[in-house]
């Protein structure tokens, strides 16, 4: 309550978070540890804390967002900040601003933090180089969603104890999915054993290179798991050109009963949500007592409190 | 799968034949006995010796090899019945020495949904007297556009997924289809023809389709979709069977395709190993076939590759159409002709006179398209299904298709004289053609 100043994160020194990958285990390790603290933090009556009075967040989304947006705008209100959302849907760039030129504009706006999902991959990224103020990347394209992978894994860690050694099936479509290549890079790092289950057609290139072990046979890729993390499966890519149909879809990749049932007894359920209940996963599976989807919901704010925490600790401080 | 084994069925021994089976290779005097609907013995002590309490049939030294398999049958069923029906389709096939049939999804509607694929099996459960599987549309409505649920017709027995009469001409959704199949190890047949290059075309383009004013269609055309698709089965991996090739040019992809390590295959239809363009001669419709007839050496091509072993499969393409839709000026004609009755007599001319040695000749039609299609038929061992065919391999015969037992009569081979004659045709180990016949041969049901 009467923090008046960030705390850093030991291994974290970057003004931005644009990836996961190349993160240390250490920063990712402080950053969980300041998340945990935050979720605590959170579930009293007071939420509010000011490490980020007087400092002022955008939220620049690109693509439309429920979730992650209002998950950011609460982490940093609830760290004392100011928040503005910008709805680029109908702003400037719809009267063919470039992004660099909306960049621009923003930062004369002097704000201290700009949260940015894009549509493009490496769109936050080219942002990121031109501005002056911190970059967290809220996804961009099917590249990097860097507070998913991070609250995903605050969600494990909480649950299990430990990330190291556990075995993650990450589920669907894997090949249009920012959050898996968010969590394949993290959850690589922290050592645990990752595999990848989808059919070929929703595989990504060369998948033995990016560190997983691949499975097209859905039954055998969440044998013995102890994370089954389902992704959602876009509608257009269900009519025939990746998937012939979501009954298709949902009788080999689906997450059923009967397909849990081959994973370990404890196994947790996760999905990044919104789900498409009876195409990629059973209602009754979502709504179980396994299934820790509304744990990755809490927090989701927490960890996004503990990033605008480290990134704005290295903002000049007068 | 119909489940024809009729465990009371008497057993029956078929003694004094020439036992061929082109798996292993035997060509030897012998005999085989039938128990319950599967060979439970055979060889050379059978060709004298009929066990106790079994009938006895004397093939009197005609040859006896496993019923022939045929991977493009075409039908009117559903939607065409007044061409052919599954039941008109089998009893042709039963005369011709066919056992199983594998039939195309080019229906109306097309075989693209798992109640269809259930709707063929339940027909040809009650109405056919051969083994009938089915391939299911590897695209919705094969418009070459969305991919079928593969998994689910699979599982509902479609045998092998095809595109029809349509090549996919879009290689991105060629590529997708490649790459879903070979998740569930289904097989893809493609009718390989450049969709735009075959476009309006109604014979081989050369000099013939000049003189004759025909818009032609140049071999290249199934040589680009061909080499196109081994392309994308090297990068996918998938399983693949080019259905009925034409050219020398596209037996060469096909061989380097196969020495490259790739799982490919290719099939030729009875039609281009035997006739060629010139038999079209004035506007002949009944030779208007898919691919065109090509020129003679092409012809020549074909049957120096099937002697080679480069050919893995003989198919009739038998696709029955009626008079309406061949009676009509050359170009507007309908393509297809029907070839389950003559399949094997037709070819057996390449045995007696084009050097093509009869063991080779009957893998192409039996243990070949048996292993592609994981089938337990087509072979002579003890535990296979009963399905046996005898013929003779010399006895020549006048086609006459008002005696042929097709619904449609479009045979390219009507007034030919042709040599070999199916006697007795045993699917599951019942009989089910007879020559000369016999009343109660003609049905089982």
């Amino acid at each position: 309550m009467t923090e008046k100043t960030s705390a850093p994160a030991p291994g974290f020194s970057d003004r931005h978070l644009l990836t996961c990958e190349g993160l240390s285990v250490e920063a990712i390790t402080s950053l969980l540890n300041l998340a945990d603290r935050a979720a605590e933090g959170n579930r009293r009556v007071n939420k509010k804390r000011d490490v980020l009075a007087g400092r002022t967040l955008i939220n620049l989304f690109f693509e439309t967002s429920t979730r992650t947006q209002s998950s950011f705008e609460l982490a940093a209100k609830r760290l004392g900040a100011d928040v503005m959302n910008m709805n680029v849907a109908t702003s400037s760039v719809q009267k063919g601003e470039t992004l660099l030129d909306t960049a621009m504009t923003l930062n004369a706006m002097r704000p201290d933090i700009i949260v940015v999902r894009h549509y493009a991959a490496g769109a936050v990224k080219l942002l990121s180089e031109k501005v002056d103020c911190c970059v967290v990347n809220a996804g961009d394209g099917q590249h990097q969603h860097p507070t998913q992978a991070l609250l995903d894994l605050l969600t494990i860690r909480r649950a299990k104890g430990r990330i190291e050694g556990l075995v993650v099936a990450i589920c669907g479509d894997i090949r249009h999915s920012r959050v898996a290549r968010s969590n394949i890079d993290v959850l690589n790092t922290m050592e645990a054993n990752v595999r990848i289950v989808a059919p070929s057609t929703l595989m990504p290139s060369a998948p033995e290179r990016l560190g997983v072990k691949a499975f097209t046979n859905m039954w055998d890729g969440v044998a013995g798991a102890d994370i089954v993390m389902m992704l959602r499966l876009q509608r257009e890519r269900m009519q025939g050109s990746f998937v012939p149909s979501t009954r298709e879809f949902y009788h080999f990749y689906g997450l059923d009963h009967e397909k849990l049932s081959r994973a370990k007894p404890d196994a947790l359920v996760m999905h990044p949500g919104p789900m498409n209940r009876g195409v990629e996963i059973a209602s009754t599976i979502a709504d179980h007592t396994r299934s820790v989807i509304q744990e990755q919901v809490e927090m989701g704010v927490a960890v996004r409190m503990a990033v605008l925490e480290a990134v704005a600790h290295q903002l000049p401080k007068s | 799968m119909p489940d024809f084994t009729d465990r009371n069925a008497p057993s029956t021994v078929l003694i004094n034949a020439r036992v061929i089976d082109p798996e292993s290779g035997r060509d030897e005097p012998g005999g085989v006995l039938v128990e319950e609907g599967v060979i439970a013995d055979l060889g050379p002590h059978l060709r004298r010796n009929a066990p106790p309490h079994t009938e006895v049939y004397d093939c009197q030294g005609h040859v006896l090899c496993p019923g022939l398999i045929d991977m493009q049958v075409f039908t009117g069923e559903p939607g065409y019945e007044h061409r052919e029906t599954l039941k008109t389709a089998s009893h042709a096939a039963a005369a011709g020495g066919v056992t199983t049939m594998i039939v195309m999804p080019d229906t109306k509607p097309v075989i693209d949904q798992v109640a269809l694929v259930d709707f063929i099996q339940r027909r040809a459960r009650d109405n056919a007297v051969v083994h009938v599987r089915t391939m299911a549309a590897m695209t919705k409505g094969l418009e070459g556009k969305e991919m079928t649920e593969i998994g689910l017709l699979q599982r509902a027995g479609a045998i092998a997924f095809s595109n029809g009469k349509q090549s996919i001409g879009n290689t991105r959704t060629m590529q997708q289809v490649l790459l879903y199949a070979k998740d569930f190890d289904a097989l893809i047949v493609h009718h390989t023809e450049d969709p735009d290059l075959s476009q309006n075309a109604s014979m081989n383009a050369g000099e013939l389709a000049s003189r004759l004013g025909l818009p032609g269609v140049h071999k290249v055309a199934e040589v680009i979709t061909l080499e196109r698709d081994l392309r994308l089965v090297e990068r996918t991996g998938a399983r693949y069977h080019a259905a009925t090739i034409s050219c020398a040019e596209s037996i060469a992809a096909v061989q380097s395709a196969k020495a490259r390590g790739l799982s490919v295959t290719c099939g030729v239809s009875i039609n281009h190993l035997i006739l060629n363009e010139n038999d079209i001669g004035p506007y002949r419709t009944f030779f208007k076939v898919r691919p065109p007839l090509r020129a003679p050496e092409d012809r020549e091509a074909l049957v120096e590759a099937l002697i080679e072993g480069a050919i893995d499969v003989i198919v009739s393409s038998h696709d029955p159409q009626d008079v309406d839709l061949k009676r009509q000026p050359f170009s507007e004609a309908a393509d297809g002709a029907i070839g389950l009755e003559t399949l094997l007599p037709v070819a057996l001319r390449l045995h007696h006179n084009g050097g093509v040695d009869l063991i080779t000749l009957l893998r192409a039609m039996t243990c070949q398209p048996a292993k592609l299609l994981g089938l337990e038929q087509g072979r002579l061992a003890k535990g296979a299904p009963a399905d046996l065919i005898v013929f003779d391999l010399g006895q020549p015969w006048v086609v006459d298709r008002d005696l042929l037992r097709s619904r449609s009569k479009n045979s390219p081979f009507d007034e030919s004289t042709i040599q070999g004659r199916v006697l007795r045709t045993l699917v599951d180990g019942r009989t089910v053609h007879q020559y000369p016949s016999v009343e109660h041969s003609q049905s089982r049901s």
